[in-house]
């Protein structure tokens, strides 16, 4: 999942710049999605935090997490070295 | 409390393995001293062993509402998995395609890898196929065969085996290792599996079954046994326990499973209220009896299997962190739901409710040290 097609969400266009970047490249589950839930509140309400993870189980737990957590999963694109990044929206 | 009062020890995860039933224990043993020989020959010892491997396959099929020539005893649960899918496969006059849920059990998705040609279809959220999707791929040209589980192995989910309406030269391959003996078969099939060490018979035994007239060629090389669908030296004591603790298992089963559906819905119950950002999953209601998974957020899944050993409790994992693979199950993917801190509990036939409850209380405990531990 990467190139063109991860880059678009359908109906929303371009996936947006996160307003944070979360190095969680060498972490292995459940880390990244400790890191996101304690960085969440470092970003205002409506702006995007991403995830950089390699670990596989990042795909499905950062997703949902935002379910359980009541925040908006934008997608799934990648960072400036290739690397898989999750991008979630703060609601609340 | 069950399996091992002496170190209080609770074992709840049946349907990775249960003991050997009561009711086998006997029958393997003198098995053991009258069912050395080879069933091919036709000296005295050998017509005991012969009458042996008869009466389990007899057994077998009364338990399960077959016919005994429908019957064969593999080496394993997998094994019978992989005969019964890939010679369906090699009897098909259509193609070498096997059309299955995103969850079928890894000895499926095994199987199709080496000798068959996969098109999958997506679950929903409880981790139940669409009878309607299944139907649709299977209309395809090149289809040889649909692959659709009883119930699924990690979550309890049961699938509509019962009600696909497949093409007539389109036949139904089930994976019933995790229901056989438990529950009914479904209707609908053409071969089906089943593993004896997950319903309280001796490891080393699985079922194969083949409907009378089922277009199915052995995959493999084949042998000059009694039965030509399996190759080797029949192990005919492990049969016949297996096939002895079927019949109890079966005789159990409506007495067994209301009770033990009524305490996994209080493990599911306690869990979802006294745990907090935890998520219960599979069908809470049409699902296996004695099952239940259920991810815990921020938690690794490693250390919970071995907090809750340290306490007394032997659970299952399909976290990442406690797979060969490093990666999440499958199971759990497919349905999108919380990998990490992954629990399954399965109820042993001897499991009270004193044990179910004894792990409840002690889980949100554990839980709140773990998350402690990274500071949430």
């Amino acid at each position: 999942m990467n190139g063109y097609k991860s880059r678009l969400e359908p109906g929303s266009g371009e996936l947006p710049e996160p307003d944070l970047e979360l190095d969680c490249r060498d972490m292995r589950c459940p880390m990244p999605v400790i890191e996101l839930a304690r960085h969440l509140g470092d970003v205002e309400v409506g702006q995007v935090v991403g995830v950089v993870a390699h670990d596989v189980a990042a795909r499905v737990d950062v997703p949902a997490w935002c379910r359980m957590r009541d925040q908006e999963y934008v997608g799934e694109d990648t960072a400036d070295d290739g690397a898989p990044r999750y991008l979630v929206r703060r609601l609340s | 409390m069950s399996n091992d009062p002496a170190r209080g020890r609770v074992d709840l995860d049946a349907a990775s393995s249960a003991p050997l039933h009561p009711a086998a224990r006997e029958v393997l043993q003198a098995a053991l001293e009258r069912g050395y020989a080879d069933p091919r020959r036709l000296h005295g010892s050998a017509r005991d062993a012969r009458l042996l491997l008869d009466n389990a396959r007899e057994a077998t099929a009364d338990a399960l509402g077959v016919r005994p020539d429908e019957v064969t005893f593999t080496s394993s649960g997998t094994d019978a998995v992989h005969r019964g899918l890939l010679g369906l496969v090699r009897g098909s006059r259509r193609g070498d395609i096997v059309v299955h849920p995103s969850v079928e059990h890894s000895s499926v998705l095994h199987a199709v890898a080496w000798g068959a040609t996969g098109r999958q279809v997506s679950v929903d959220s409880h981790g139940r196929a669409h009878d309607g999707d299944l139907v649709q791929e299977a209309a395809a040209p090149g289809v040889a065969v649909v692959a659709l589980q009883t119930a699924n192995h990690e979550v309890g989910t049961l699938q509509p085996v019962g009600e696909l309406e497949l093409p007539s030269d389109v036949p139904l391959f089930t994976d019933a290792c995790a229901s056989m003996g438990r529950l009914p078969l479904p209707d609908g099939w053409t071969v089906a599996a089943g593993s004896a060490h997950k319903w309280g018979g001796p490891a080393g035994v699985g079922v194969l079954l083949v409907r009378k007239g089922a277009r199915w060629r052995n995959p493999f090389p084949g042998d000059d046994r009694i039965d030509e669908r399996i190759t080797g030296f029949e192990n005919v004591p492990a049969a016949l326990a297996a096939a002895a603790s079927l019949q109890a298992v079966v005789a159990e089963r409506d007495r067994v499973n209301p009770e033990q559906h009524a305490l996994i819905d209080l493990v599911r119950d306690r869990v979802a209220r006294e745990v907090p950002d935890v998520e219960v999953v599979g069908d809470p209601v049409d699902r296996l009896p004695h099952l239940v998974t259920f991810s815990c957020l921020y938690v690794d899944g490693e250390a919970l299997v071995h907090e809750l050993d340290r306490r007394g409790f032997g659970i299952a994992s399909g976290s990442a962190c406690t797979a060969s693979t490093l990666a999440p199950s499958h199971v759990l993917e497919a349905m999108g739901v919380l990998t990490h801190g992954n629990v399954r509990l399965s109820l042993q036939r001897d499991t009270t409710r004193a044990d179910v409850e004894a792990f409840c209380d002690v889980l949100p405990e554990v839980v709140r040290e773990l998350r402690g531990r990274v500071g949430l």
